[in-house]
Parts: C-alpha cells; sequence; structure tokens
C-alpha cells in the first residue's frame, strides 16, 4: 500500500566516522599486528563495500592477549573500586560524546538502520557502563558476601547482531567487578570493537585491562579454551554455546552463556489491537529480526485471527527498507550474505512444509543483502519454521483458543529467552507470566532493555543474566 | 511352661528405592551389598538401572508442576514436617549412620541433629529466598518490572559419597526448597540413611516424585541423568574429577545447569550453608508491564 506522500530521502552523512584501511589486534594498550599477519576483510552488508582490512588473532595472539590480561589483572583488582568507578565513568561519558559516530560507523559495519543505532544500541551502551560503574564501589553491597573477589581474565566472545551494545554487556560488569577482559568481536562487525580501544585509551585505562582480538570462530575456540582464562561470557548460537560448554568443562573457568531463542508474542482476544500490532512488529523486524529474544512466533487467539492479521499487513507495508544511514529506515540490510542464505534457506523450508508465505510489497535495492520482511501463516508446530531460530525478518503465525493451550505452545521449545503477552487483563497477565519457561517476559509491550534489568535464558537458552545486581556474579567469585 | 526364647531373631528390612512416591526394588532386579565401615554385610541395596533412572525423571517431572505451583509458605510447611518426621525416628538414623560411616554414637548423633536443623533452616528459606535475590528493577522509562526466581526444573543429584545422610540433606534439601524436583542417587558406599529417608519423606505430605531416591552405581545411574534431555541441571557434589568431566561434558548436550563438585577436603557439611545451592538452581525471570506516565506528564494528583 503506498501513501500518498513518500518520505524523502534523509540520509545520515557517514563523514563523521574516519575509518582506517587497516585494524590491528589491541592487546597491553597497543595497536598489533596477527603474528602470522594474516587479515581479513570487513564489509558492509548494505553495500558489499570493503571498509577495512582486520588482523585475523591466532593461538599465539590470544596467548599475547590473555598474558597481557593476567598482567593487568594484578593492580586493575587491587584498584579501589571507587577509582574503577571512574574509568567506567569516563569510558560512559565518552561513548555519549562520541555516540553519533558510533552509530554511523556501526550502521555501515553491521547493516542496522541508523534510527536504531542513534536511539537504541548506543544510549544503551552508554548507560550500561554507567550504570556498572555505580557498582565498582559498592559490590559489599551486592548481596553477594561481603568482600566478594573478580575472578581474573575473563574471556568474553560476543554476536554481531549488537556488536557495541554485547561489548558494553559483557566488559562494563566485568572491569566493575575488577576483572581484566580479552574480547573477541564477530567477525562480520569488528569495527566499533576497535573504535572501543580508542575509547580506552582516550579514558586512560590502564594498559592490558582491556585487549581486543578480532577474527573468526577459531580465534573464538582459542581464547575459550586458553588455560589462563578464570572466566567465559559468550553470545551467541546455542549450537556454538554448546560446544563452549563441553569445551570448559573440567575445568574451574566461570561460564555464562546467552544463546538463541524462538520466542512467543501471545496476543489474547481482548488485547489492544494497534498496540499489539507495533509490539509484535518491534518484536520480530528490530534488527531485520536478527535479535535472540525477537518474538518470532506470533501466538494470536483464534478469534482475533483475521481483524490481527489484517491489521499486522497493513502495517508491514507501511514499513521502509533501505538505506540503513537512511533515518527513515525501518528494515535495514541482513548482516551477511552466510545469514541471508540461512534465512533464505529456512523460508523456503517453511514453504514447502505448507506454510503460507506473504511479504508486502517490497524492492530490494541490488547490492547487499536483504531480505523482505515475511509473515507466514497455517504454520503448525511441527513446521521447522515454529521450531528453529531463523534469526530474519520473518514471523512464523500460529493460533490458540485458550490460555493453557497458548502456554502449552509458547512453551512448546527447547528455548526459552523471551516472550510477549498482549491483554487488557491483570490477572491474566501475571497467570500467564506466570507459567511461561522464559527469562524475559513483556506484556503488552516488546523487546525493552535496560541496564538495571537482568536479561538472560531458561532450557537451551543459556545460563546466567546480564544486567542489573544478577549481572555481576557472573563476574565474581561467589 | 513353656520356655520363652531370650535371642529373639530381627526383622531385616529390604531397603528399596523411593521413586515417584512409590517403594519398588530395581527394575533390574539387581542388588548389591552394603557393608558397614569393618566390612560386615548390613543389607542388599537396589543397584538402579538406568531403566530406574528414566523411571525417576518421568516421576518428577510429573511432579514438578503442582511442586513448584505450591505457595512457597506450603513448601517451608513441607520441609518444616520432613524435620518432624525425621526427629521421630532419630534413633534409627543415628544407628544407620554410624554404622555406614563407623562413627561413634555421638557422633552419628551430632550428624543426624544436624541433618534435621537443616531441614528446619530450608523451611525457613522458601518464602524468603524470592525477596533476597529478586526485586523490582528500576529501569530508565516509564515500566514496572520484577525480576523473580523460578526453580529450574528437573534436577539430578549426586550426593557426596563420604557424608552418607548429612550431606545428602544438604544437597537435596535446597533443591526442593525452592521448588525444583530432585532425583538423588545416593551415597555408592552408603545408601541407607539414603534410602531410610525415602520413608521419612512419604509420610512428610511431600508430594510423591518431588524427591526420588536411587541407589547403586553412581556412575552407572549418573551417565543417563547427565545426557537425559529432560533433565534440567545436575548437581556433581558426589562425582570424583574424572567422573564430573565426562558428566559436564554430557549435561551440555541440553544445556543442563551444572554445579561443578567441590574438593572433598574442601567441603564442611556442618557449616551453616550459603544460598549457592539455592540459587544454583534457580532461574530469574523478569516481568515487563508499561505503567503509563502519569508522574512524567507532570500530574500532582
Amino acid at each position: 500500500m503506498a501513501s500518498a506522500f513518500e518520505y524523502a530521502p534523509a540520509p545520515e552523512s557517514r563523514a563523521i566516522v574516519d575509518i582506517a584501511p587497516s585494524y590491528g589486534l589491541f592487546i597491553d594498550g597497543e595497536f598489533t599486528e596477527a603474528a602470522d599477519g594474516k587479515v581479513f576483510k570487513t564489509v558492509s552488508p548494505s553495500t558489499e563495500e570493503v571498509l577495512s582490512e582486520i588482523a585475523q588473532a591466532g593461538e599465539a595472539d590470544v596467548d599475547r592477549a590473555v598474558k597481557a590480561a593476567r598482567k593487568a589483572f594484578e593492580e586493575w583488582s587491587a584498584l579501589p573500586g571507587s577509582e574503577r568507578a571512574k574509568y567506567l565513568f569516563r569510558i560512559a561519558r565518552i561513548i555519549q560524546e562520541r555516540s553519533r559516530e558510533l552509530a554511523v560507523l556501526e550502521t555501515l559495519d553491521n547493516g542496522k538502520p541508523i534510527k536504531e543505532t542513534r536511539d537504541a544500541d548506543l544510549p544503551l551502551v552508554a548507560a550500561h557502563f554507567f550504570y556498572y560503574a555505580g557498582w565498582a564501589d559498592k559490590l559489599d553491597h551486592a548481596g553477594f558476601g561481603a568482600n566478594p573477589r573478580p575472578l581474573g581474565v575473563a574471556g568474553q566472545v560476543i554476536p554481531w547482531n549488537f556488536p557495541l551494545l554485547m561489548l558494553a554487556w559483557k566488559i562494563a560488569p566485568a572491569l566493575a567487578t575488577g576483572n581484566t577482559v580479552v574480547l573477541k568481536p564477530a567477525e562480520t562487525t569488528p569495527l566499533s570493537a576497535l573504535f572501543f580501544a580508542d575509547i580506552c585509551r582516550q579514558a586512560g585505562l590502564p594498559k592490558g585491562v582491556v585487549n581486543i582480538v578480532t577474527g573468526d570462530g577459531r580465534t573464538g575456540a582459542a581464547l575459550v579454551a586458553h588455560p589462563d582464562v578464570n572466566k567465559v561470557a559468550f553470545t551467541g548460537s546455542t549450537a556454538v554455546g554448546k560446544e563452549i560448554a563441553r569445551t570448559v568443562a573440567g575445568s574451574r573457568k566461570k561460564l555464562t552463556l546467552e544463546l538463541g531463542g524462538k520466542g512467543a508474542n501471545i496476543v489474547f482476544d481482548d488485547a489492544p489491537i494497534d498496540q499489539a500490532v507495533e509490539g509484535i512488529v518491534n518484536g520480530i523486524f528490530f534488527n531485520q529480526g536478527q535479535v535472540c529474544c525477537a518474538g518470532s512466533r506470533l501466538l494470536v487467539q483464534e478469534s482475533i485471527q483475521d481483524e490481527l492479521l489484517d491489521a499486522l499487513k497493513r502495517r508491514l507495508s507501511t514499513l521502509r527498507l533501505g538505506d540503513p544511514l537512511d533515518k527513515n529506515t525501518d528494515i535495514g540490510a541482513i548482516n551477511s550474505e552466510e545469514q541471508l542464505t540461512r534465512i533464505t534457506s529456512l523460508v523456503e523450508q517453511g514453504e514447502a512444509e505448507g506454510a503460507e508465505r506473504w511479504s508486502p510489497a517490497c524492492e530490494l535495492p541490488e547490492s547487499g543483502y536483504w531480505f523482505a520482511p515475511t509473515l507466514f501463516t497455517n504454520v503448525t508446530q511441527a513446521h521447522r519454521i515454529a521450531r528453529d531460530e531463523i534469526f530474519g525478518p520473518v514471523l512464523s503465525v500460529l493460533t490458540f483458543r485458550t490460555p493453557d493451550e497458548a502456554v502449552a505452545k509458547a512453551n512448546n521449545t527447547p528455548y526459552g529467552l523471551s516472550a510477549g503477552i498482549w491483554t487488557e487483563k491483570g490477572s491474566r497477565i501475571l497467570a500467564v507470566a506466570n507459567k511461561l519457561r522464559a527469562g524475559v517476559v513483556w506484556s503488552n509491550t516488546f523487546n525493552k532493555f535496560d541496564p538495571t534489568s537482568p536479561f538472560g535464558g531458561y532450557k537451551e537458552s543459556g545460563f546466567g543474566r546480564e544486567g542489573g545486581r544478577h549481572g555481576l556474579e557472573a563476574y565474581l567469585d561467589v | 511352661m513353656s520356655e520363652k526364647s531370650e535371642a529373639r531373631l530381627s526383622v531385616f528390612k529390604t531397603y528399596k528405592l523411593y521413586v515417584g512416591g512409590k517403594f519398588p526394588r530395581s527394575e533390574s532386579g539387581r542388588v548389591y551389598e552394603v557393608t558397614d565401615s569393618k566390612g560386615n554385610w548390613l543389607a542388599n541395596a537396589p543397584l538402579s538401572s538406568r531403566k530406574d533412572a528414566r523411571d525417576a525423571v518421568v516421576a518428577a517431572r510429573k511432579a514438578f508442576g503442582a511442586w513448584s505451583g505450591a505457595t512457597a509458605y506450603n513448601r517451608g510447611q513441607i520441609l518444616y514436617r520432613i524435620a518432624e518426621m525425621l526427629e521421630g525416628r532419630r534413633e534409627q538414623f543415628v544407628r544407620e549412620v554410624a554404622d555406614a560411616e563407623g562413627l561413634s554414637k555421638s557422633k552419628a548423633a551430632a550428624q543426624v541433629d544436624a541433618a534435621i536443623d537443616r531441614w528446619v533452616w530450608y523451611a525457613g528459606w522458601t518464602d524468603k529466598i524470592a525477596q533476597v535475590v529478586g526485586g523490582g528493577n528500576p529501569v530508565a522509562g516509564p515500566f514496572f518490572n520484577l525480576s523473580s526466581p523460578e526453580p529450574t526444573g528437573v534436577v539430578a543429584v549426586l550426593a557426596p559419597q563420604e557424608s552418607s545422610f548429612l550431606g545428602l540433606v544438604s544437597v537435596v534439601a535446597p533443591v526442593i526448597a525452592t521448588g525444583n524436583t530432585a532425583i538423588v542417587v545416593a551415597s555408592e558406599k552408603s545408601p541407607l540413611p539414603a534410602l531410610s529417608l525415602g520413608e521419612v519423606l512419604a509420610t512428610s505430605d511431600l508430594p510423591g516424585g518431588v524427591v526420588n531416591v536411587l541407589s547403586g552405581r553412581t556412575a552407572e545411574i549418573a551417565t543417563p541423568l547427565a545426557a537425559h534431555q529432560d533433565v534440567n541441571a545436575i548437581d556433581l557434589a558426589g562425582a570424583d574429577e574424572v567422573l564430573a568431566k565426562e558428566l559436564e561434558i554430557a549435561a551440555a548436550d541440553n544445556l543442563k545447569r551444572v554445579l561443578r563438585p567441590q574438593p572433598v577436603d574442601e567441603v564442611d557439611w556442618a557449616a551453616t550453608p550459603g544460598i549457592d545451592r539455592m540459587t544454583a538452581f534457580l532461574e530469574t525471570k523478569t516481568v515487563w508491564h508499561p505503567t503509563g506516565s502519569l508522574g512524567a506528564s507532570g500530574s500532582s494528583y
């Protein structure tokens, strides 16, 4: 449905970001090449333009980074909490100062709309550092006993869907509690972590407290397996999470995992339809659906199915897909060719299994990796699109008749990360929220995040919580 | 005149498993000899099989809904009731613990008393842990946002090998206090106090299936439990280093929560526990709801 007035292009300038042609690893406060000189390219998913050449860290580099972090740990952990706090406050402030630059950079490297990096990612990144800064000198009051101790060197591996936000989730609590870190950003989105290294420099953070090793899964595996790492934190796929759990088995390494999800968004017949539609859209099309807690299964009460789907389709027809740097863009590019292939193949399988596919009229740009917002109806619980995490802008619609059936269907998954409930009835919200096996339940809202609020999954969505007081536990010897 | 015999022949007890609130023999029909610390025969204990372990998981899963859904107050009452029942059978447990661990009467009594007190301690925790580890989160926006702990589900517990009763109670009570259900693998060498505990649990208002007690070879029973897709967590207290690593690897298949064993010489079961054994088997659920923004609009009522 074309609207009467089209939006004129409103591109954000990329001039604010100065991307170097190549970047090294950030170890012990210095940028250095990989020992064996290997590099890889990072591209902009919306244009396939090569943005920069990045060092691929091998085992020797990881070892060097862990050694630097170990060396730095002694002094860093011995600092009074109030001093560590001030470093973190500095970082938070510098992030706020440089947020426009970082937002543009993140959009270039990740492909997500500038609207999201500017209004969601960056404010949250700064807020996380600000929140955990305040904990650094109050750990005795965090509920883990008097004088809780840091663990040592944290090896952290993060995904490409929220590159800088996941960095903040990992690094802020680790530093606040007195640990030092070696962080590996995702292969397809290394740039904002390398810019963060520069922020550490500006903040005067002691050398070796934060180390960034770039590379692919091999780099991550080397980091996780390194014998001198005391704590492993991973956000990413469930398959890799299981592999990591096996790697650290029998060791003393503390482990937290934030893994996949197949979130149910349950809409009851008394829900405010327009608000629910906004929540559904936000739940599955935020960040092109590349969100572990995305509401990828819509469970709608049968009696309002037609009304809701009509409204939803109408709303989807107004979503604007295209240049992520355009401030009007709702849907940006898929992060990589590999991810696009995976989405495409799962969607084709959905069609082959008999589900009904629908997308609004939507022109895809000629270069870059794109996937139109997609809706599947006639989906059953047996369909693969209702079971597997697609990690793309693809919504499966299922129906239910009673609250019990809704709960049973919502819980019928090995995952347990997120869920949504839409109803005007308070008692129903509380009863259903109680029965859902998920770490985060959004009622009459969706995809809300806050540094004070613990986030994490049940079952195969991983273990441990990030954010809030709970997020400290992962980095303390308790 | 009839002669009254002075030596009365005692009645032996057939020790049985405790699964789903019932006392089955092992499905395998096997038993093994349990001896006291000097090697004297005490009883034949069931040598549980993989099938017994799977049956216990089914029973624990079936019991989970009602137990986790019971009020915390009710769970506290039942845990306290367990202490009451134990107190009444104190002498029996003192005897069994003394035999099992080669302790003097007084030392065994101290262990049993501490175990009874431990049930009382955890009975008091059931309706407090949520306040200690949960709470409202002051998010930067107009939302009501509450984090509460919830039980993780079915927990396989490998009871400590050395402390046949106090150690056992110390690992079982925290698991069920928070609403989980448990499959407990008793100390391999000294399973009798654990099997007798089943009899106490059966008469303590504890719903059948909440605690299931298996005896036998720890490694043989633990292996299928660690790999079981319907077990949510495993406490490796009773596993040695080699077995613990193997089980932790198996547990990764469905990302079970794993509580690693402490080195035996670092554990003091007599010490007052912290809350770690409860929090290890809790999930945190965070619920968000819009509040509207009356205050933000400047209303002063």
